[in-house]
């Protein structure tokens, strides 16, 4: 069933679809994309059938979520859903969605509309960190200085600064606290919040990169949101590709699905991602999995991925080249996710303090026993014990880390370190 | 998961709130033949047993590599311990027992 | 026939001190989770609470008892409103006192599942201040109060209690090498 509404601009045609307009500005937001269509119950299959997946990490599909939220009841009043557009971006290695709010903020602002439409929402929050503040206050008024002619947006949408955007802030549930006025750390979901949220109302958490791109789909259509990308990546996707040692190098690209990963770091044009030079990839994030530079012909999708153990995750590409010891930068990570954790939950608190100073006395080459195995075993424990996943991502890491740098680990077990060439300490 | 009673019989599984939990130990005393105390004090499923990493399995969207986001899928990448028809009652004692009321017992 | 309520007064408020504080030491060892020997942590609980149910039941026969006694010229209203009994009004507010709190402690204890964990938690710290002033009323109040033995009892039920609570806020003596988290909120 295609869209029967009448367009008034071109769809973007390319990869340059989310970035495609000249400037934050509403006129050129409008210029570019035209206005949002009229909405209605049509719009939850066409993001279904566009094969709209989440941008923030778990990749769940927006269709579904939208749909589990919908179930819930359209309650008026008290119990009406409410929208929470993540722009917390914890993750340090990913810039998209600061980009995104500060290219394109126009057009995140449409997709809480079309979710909040979706779902029968009655107010919306979008909760950002401070320095993301400026962009959205500016969208909101330029969109409340619009007149009554347009009418303004459907449902009010509303600025949440997070007081401290740390690691785990932007976990849905933490988000959801945080909005709701709670502390803001990871809580224990017994009831999803789809159903119930800390406010009461069966509560939507949707990236931003996700909201924009609902936005572009119910105006251009499904078919028109598939025309690139791969099957089980359509569309375009923000991708952060950085030096893993240095994230203030950050280069934010949107590409079509299942771009080769290899074709993605040459674009960045990052000094890092010489071919000729490059180790590995952590890709997702720093909770993410380890690809040696033999899967950089692998694409950039979750079934490509996937072959490697990998999945996008929140499209971090963090790059490893030749010139650092692999070892130092896992525990470097190490150290810095164990001191993200909320410190809520006891085998958080306790198994990544112990994975990162294991890791560390890898990488300095105090080889005492068997390290590797004792990183494994901690990994093993801490892995699916949290309320949130950010022990699961540590795990993952370190797990992919040895699997990925196994001959730097025999080295450094040895006493000696594969890129000092000729000796040991 | 070994074998349930009635087809179409949800899976019983002991859900641990980790925000509550301080390890102190009696649910692992109540449910011994599956649970035990790692070596910070809290509880986790004995090895060995079926399902110990229940959930959890790389292809699960909950368990995707990325922010700690949205789990999406229910218990994917948790880890609940199945609970057998006749361990029931044991568990249920733990869940009761728990100072900190921080265990439950989840149908999915 | 008054006599005879007099002494079942006494001796079940004597015995009640003793359980309570009993009921205080197994508390303060079932927070540390701690087990004791031949009693693992679940049965340690178990026995606190087996212990305070009992305390509870010693108490309200002796306040019945009491009530019934006419000589003690005790009423209804005293046992729930402190400090305005007629018979040494502020030591015998003192035990309505301790009454009151105990009836919280055990409300809140027996629903806890519908309160929550830190409603519960927050509650229970009564047991701190009902203790000492349940004592402070039974040396007070009572016919046997100031009499060397009771004073003895008296001193031994105070020593445990501070050298559990002793016991207790010395935390770094703990079971296992576990980093501190914050408390439970």
């Amino acid at each position: 069933m295609t869209l029967t509404h009448p367009r008034t601009v071109v769809p973007p045609t390319g990869t340059r679809r989310l970035l495609a307009a000249p400037g934050p500005a509403r006129t050129d937001h409008e210029d570019t994309f035209g206005p949002l269509p009229q909405l209605g119950p049509w719009l939850v299959d066409e993001l279904g059938r566009a094969g709209v997946d989440g941008r923030g990490g778990a990749g769940f599909p927006l269709a579904r979520k939208l749909a589990a939220v919908t179930v819930r009841g359209r309650r008026r009043g008290r119990g009406a859903p409410l929208v929470v557009a993540n722009a917390a971006e914890g993750e340090p290695a990913s810039r998209k969605d600061a980009v995104l709010l500060e290219r394109a903020p126009h057009l995140v602002l449409d997709g809480i509309v079309v979710a909040a439409a979706a779902i029968g929402a009655s107010e919306a929050v979008l909760a950002t960190s401070d320095r993301l503040a400026g962009p959205v206050r500016r969208a909101l008024a330029e969109r409340a200085d619009r007149g009554t002619d347009r009418g303004g947006d459907p449902v009010p949408i509303s600025l949440r600064v997070l007081p401290h955007a740390s690691f785990v802030s932007g976990e849905a549930s933490a988000l959801a606290s945080a909005v709701a006025g709670g502390r803001g750390v990871p809580e224990d979901r017994v009831v999803r919040l789809a159903e119930r949220g800390p406010s009461g109302r069966p509560t939507l958490v949707s990236n931003v990169e996700t909201l924009a791109q609902a936005a572009l789909v119910v105006r251009f259509g499904a078919a028109w949101a598939r025309g690139v990308g791969s099957p089980s990546a359509p569309g375009t996707r923000l991708v952060t590709v950085s030096d893993v040692t240095d994230p203030t190098t950050a280069v934010v690209l949107e590409t079509a699905g299942g771009a080769p990963l290899g074709e993605l770091l040459r674009a960045s044009r990052l000094p890092v991602t010489d071919p000729a030079h490059t180790r590995a990839v952590l890709v997702g994030g720093w909770g993410g999995t380890w690809l040696p530079a033999a899967a950089l012909d692998a694409s950039f999708d979750p079934e490509g991925l996937a072959r490697w153990g990998a999945a996008p995750g929140a499209g971090v590409l963090a790059v490893l080249d030749d010139r650092t010891c692999p070892i130092a930068v896992t525990a470097r990570l190490a150290t810095a996710l164990a001191g993200a954790s909320a410190g809520r939950c006891g085998p958080c608190v306790n198994g990544l303090p112990r994975i990162a100073d294991v890791v560390g006395d890898l990488a300095s080459g105090r080889a005492a026993g068997d390290l590797a195995g004792e990183v494994r075993r901690v990994a093993a424990l801490v892995d699916g014990r949290g309320a949130c996943h950010h022990p699961d991502g540590v795990a993952r890491m370190v797990r992919s880390a040895l699997d990925v740098f196994h001959d730097d680990v025999q080295a450094h077990l040895g006493g000696r370190c594969l890129l000092r060439r000729g000796g040991a300490w | 998961m070994s074998g349930g009673a009635g087809a179409g019989a949800g899976v019983v599984s002991l859900h641990v709130d980790w925000t509550r939990c301080r390890g102190r130990g009696l649910c692992t005393e109540l449910f011994a033949e599956r649970l035990e105390r790692d070596e910070w004090g809290y509880p986790v499923a004995r090895a060995g047993a079926p399902g110990d990493r229940a959930g959890g399995d790389p292809g699960d969207p909950g368990v995707r590599a990325g922010n700690p986001g949205d789990p999406g899928t229910p218990g994917a990448g948790t880890r609940d311990v199945p609970v057998r028809p006749h361990e029931r009652a044991a568990a249920a004692d733990a869940v009761a027992m728990c100072p900190l009321q921080a265990l439950r017992l989840v149908e999915r | 026939m008054d006599t005879a309520l007099w002494v079942i007064g006494r001796g079940f408020g004597v015995t009640a001190v003793l359980l309570l504080t009993l009921t205080v030491l197994l508390g303060i060892v079932t927070r540390r989770g701690r087990p004791l020997p031949g009693l693992p942590r679940f049965a340690v609980q178990l026995v606190h609470r087996d212990v305070a149910l009992a305390a509870t039941v010693f108490v309200a026969v002796h306040v019945g008892s009491l009530l019934l006694d006419t000589e003690a010229e005790l009423r209804l209203l005293d046992t729930v409103v402190p400090f305005v009994g007629a018979y040494r009004w502020f030591w015998l507010g003192l035990g309505t006192l301790a009454v009151d709190l105990l009836v919280v402690l055990v409300v809140t204890a027996l629903l806890r599942r519908v309160i929550g964990p830190r409603a519960f938690r927050a509650v229970h710290w009564a047991a701190y201040a009902m203790w000492p002033i349940a004592l402070a009323h039974a040396v007070g109040t009572g016919t046997d109060g100031t009499s060397a033995w009771f004073l003895v009892l008296a001193g031994v039920c105070t020593a445990a209690v501070v050298g559990a609570v002793v016991w207790r806020c010395t935390a770094r003596v703990t079971e296992f090498r576990s980093a501190k988290l914050e408390v439970v909120r």
